[in-house]
């Protein structure tokens, strides 16, 4: 393919279509919310595009989880931590923007400070009153703990179940300080109330769609960088990481380093997913960092497929479409559907969707040889140990 | 002893233990410059662990470690040691499975070893023709294209050694390369070492007696850690001790 050869190994066919998709959706999708009178059929009314705009964010998230869990097989269990932390860095200016208007009418100090009988706004709140800054903080904020984090792990040569378990550990340990009122992230309220985003208030038709177009291409640009991770010498080396660390080792590659770029890209991308989750849903609080969260994150990519990168994104928009549909219908299900699924998953689809379509497609035209080399054929079974 | 100069390894009184069990005891190995040198020995004599201490996987609690002359290989790591120009064959083969015979070669390739640089590596046309090169002394140019996974046990074994060569090492070491290999590929394989050994140095592990005897080199026989016999295989064979631990069992 032509556009293969432009962009590189990784933009498979499948890629360039799911791309133009997100692509289209983030445009029409508003679009019709806005402008469509809501009798006509293809109007898409708000509660739908406040939802998907989430599902977006959500898909974002899995796609960073799947770049390394299934291209660097590093199970990471935490890797809502980072999806949070650029949520609340994008909560702060949220926060920051709403002025005088609180409860308390203190311009400087938001409410929870106030009502704390805090007299001045602690340091690692400055600066956030602009935009700029606070981008600038989700992008950095989980890249730099993630690079610390990984640093030690990966040079201490800490892999499988135990590694999952300390990223575990790590964002656990970020949901109990963040509950604690005197971290200055608004205890266990978090950060809500918000009122409006760069000028314009956030709970506003015209808002809402532009948020839902930044989270498409957000995570069409998501995507697009992933393709070409993986396209790259480097994306091969990750998956070897994967397959047989020690020989890349023996072969003179430093796999700690293969793994910490990944892991500090990925914890990027997750940053970015939160940031732009948190101004659509109207609140970050520590129930973000719960353990559960990273782990349902896991269960989408499974689903979706691993070692794919539209994989995941199927993933996390269908599994959160069951979840809504579950949760109103039959609300106590859903916790024993979501476990159902995962061991389903496992057991008889080890390579999600996406595998079971792939290998729907080889039965039916068995004479014409899987031409797209990248996506299917390197999806690794799962190892329960990983 | 001999001195270090134009030897390509020397060990000189290694030792280490595990738990308090010498796994190596007083160790002094020398190989020259272009040598190829076989070594046999019973179950737990050492022989892997020998080449866990060479390759930097394993720290000697005493000795010296020289390699290429004076190179003390105890102050580097395994991609450290790599670099330096030793390739390591492990006794289970181990290969890039989902990647194709081509890619595992390519990422052998002696070259920068950064991430960056792996972010934005490009195919020479050089590569190419080192790779076709490769792939033809290990008898592989027929399954450039063919995923890892697909080959056979020994066609595995060839790929393996074909990414040390990749490397491009001034010492090979190779572990078990004949394990599990039909007769005929065990054949093939030896003439793919002399090949090998004419332009580098060579350290081969090896059970089957019928292979060492193929490869036609000075034979080093490993007992509980430190050398048993040293010389020609039917030197070494005639042994009393090395018949008694080792080959009359």
């Amino acid at each position: 393919m032509i556009t293969q050869r432009v962009f590189g190994a990784g933009f498979t066919p499948r890629v360039q279509l799911a791309l133009a998709l997100i692509l289209l959706g983030g445009v029409l999708v508003p679009l019709s919310n806005l402008l469509l009178a809501p009798s006509n059929p293809l109007h898409v009314p708000s509660y739908a595009l406040a939802l998907f705009g989430k599902y977006l964010c959500y898909a974002l998230l899995a796609l960073s989880l799947d770049l390394v869990w299934g291209y660097v097989g590093i199970l990471s269990l935490g890797h809502g931590a980072f999806f949070a932390l650029g949520g609340y860095a994008m909560g702060m200016y949220l926060m920051r923007q709403i002025g005088a208007r609180g409860v308390y009418a203190n311009p400087e100090l938001p409410d929870f400070m106030v009502f704390l009988n805090w007299s001045e706004l602690p340091w690692f709140w400055l600066g956030f009153d602009r935009f700029w800054f606070a981008c600038l903080m989700v992008l950095l904020v989980p890249g730099l703990l993630a690079f610390v984090f990984g640093w030690f792990a990966f040079r201490s040569r800490v892999t499988g179940v135990y590694l999952s378990i300390i990223t575990q550990a790590m964002t656990y340990a970020l949901l109990l300080a963040f509950f604690r009122n005197d971290m200055g992230f608004g205890g266990n309220n978090g950060l809500t109330d918000f009122k409006d985003i760069l000028g314009f208030p956030v709970q506003a038709a015209g808002t809402r769609g532009a948020l839902f177009a930044a989270s498409a291409l957000a995570l069409a640009v998501g995507v697009a960088v992933c393709a070409a991770i993986v396209g790259s010498q480097y994306g091969k080396l990750m998956i070897a990481v994967r397959d047989a660390e020690s020989r890349t080792r023996f072969l003179g590659w430093r796999p700690e380093n293969v793994k910490l770029f990944a892991f500090t890209v990925s914890a990027v991308m997750a940053g970015i997913a939160g940031a732009l989750y948190v101004p659509q849903v109207g609140i970050i609080n520590p129930g973000e960092f719960a353990p559960a969260n990273s782990i349902e994150v896991v269960v989408w990519t499974a689903v979706g497929g691993r070692g794919t990168i539209v994989g995941p994104i199927i993933g996390a928009l269908l599994v959160n479409s069951a979840k809504s549909w579950f949760t109103g219908a039959l609300p106590d299900f859903w916790l024993f559907a979501l476990g159902g699924l995962f061991v389903f998953v496992t057991l008889f689809m080890p390579k999600g969707i996406l595998g079971l379509w792939d290998q729907w497609q080889n039965r039916t035209m068995r004479k014409k040889p899987a031409d797209d080399p990248i996506e299917p054929s390197t999806a690794p079974l799962p190892q329960p140990a990983e | 002893m001999t001195t270090k100069a134009g030897t390509i390894l020397y060990l000189n009184g290694v030792s280490v233990s595990f738990d308090g069990f010498r796994a190596i005891n007083d160790l002094s190995l020398v190989l020259d410059k272009g040598e190829m040198r076989a070594i046999i020995g019973p179950n737990g004599a050492g022989k892997t662990t020998m080449m866990d201490i060479i390759t930097g996987k394993t720290r000697p609690d005493k000795g010296e470690v020289f390699f290429d002359g004076n190179i003390d290989l105890t102050r580097h790591d395994e991609p450290g040691i790599a670099n330096l120009g030793i390739g390591r064959k492990f006794q289970k083969p181990t290969v890039f499975e989902s990647h194709t015979v081509e890619d595992n070669i390519r990422l052998s390739l002696k070259g920068e070893r950064s991430v960056f640089a792996a972010l934005f590596a490009k195919n020479s046309v050089a590569d190419d023709r080192r790779i076709t090169e490769i792939l033809e002394t290990v008898r592989l140019d027929g399954r450039r294209d063919a995923l890892a996974a697909n080959l056979s046990h020994g066609q595995k074994q060839w790929l393996e050694i074909g990414m040390l060569l990749a490397q491009d090492p001034k010492l090979l070491l190779v572990d078990e390369p004949v394990a599990g290999m039909t007769d005929a590929e065990t054949a093939e394989t030896a003439r793919l070492l002399k090949d090998i050994a004419r332009e580098h140095s060579v350290i081969v592990v090896e059970h089957d007696m019928h292979f060492v005897r193929e490869l036609d080199v000075k034979v080093t026989c490993l007992h509980e850690g430190s050398v048993l016999a040293e010389g020609p295989l039917d030197h070494v064979a005639a042994d009393q001790r090395v018949v008694e631990v080792y080959l009359g069992r």
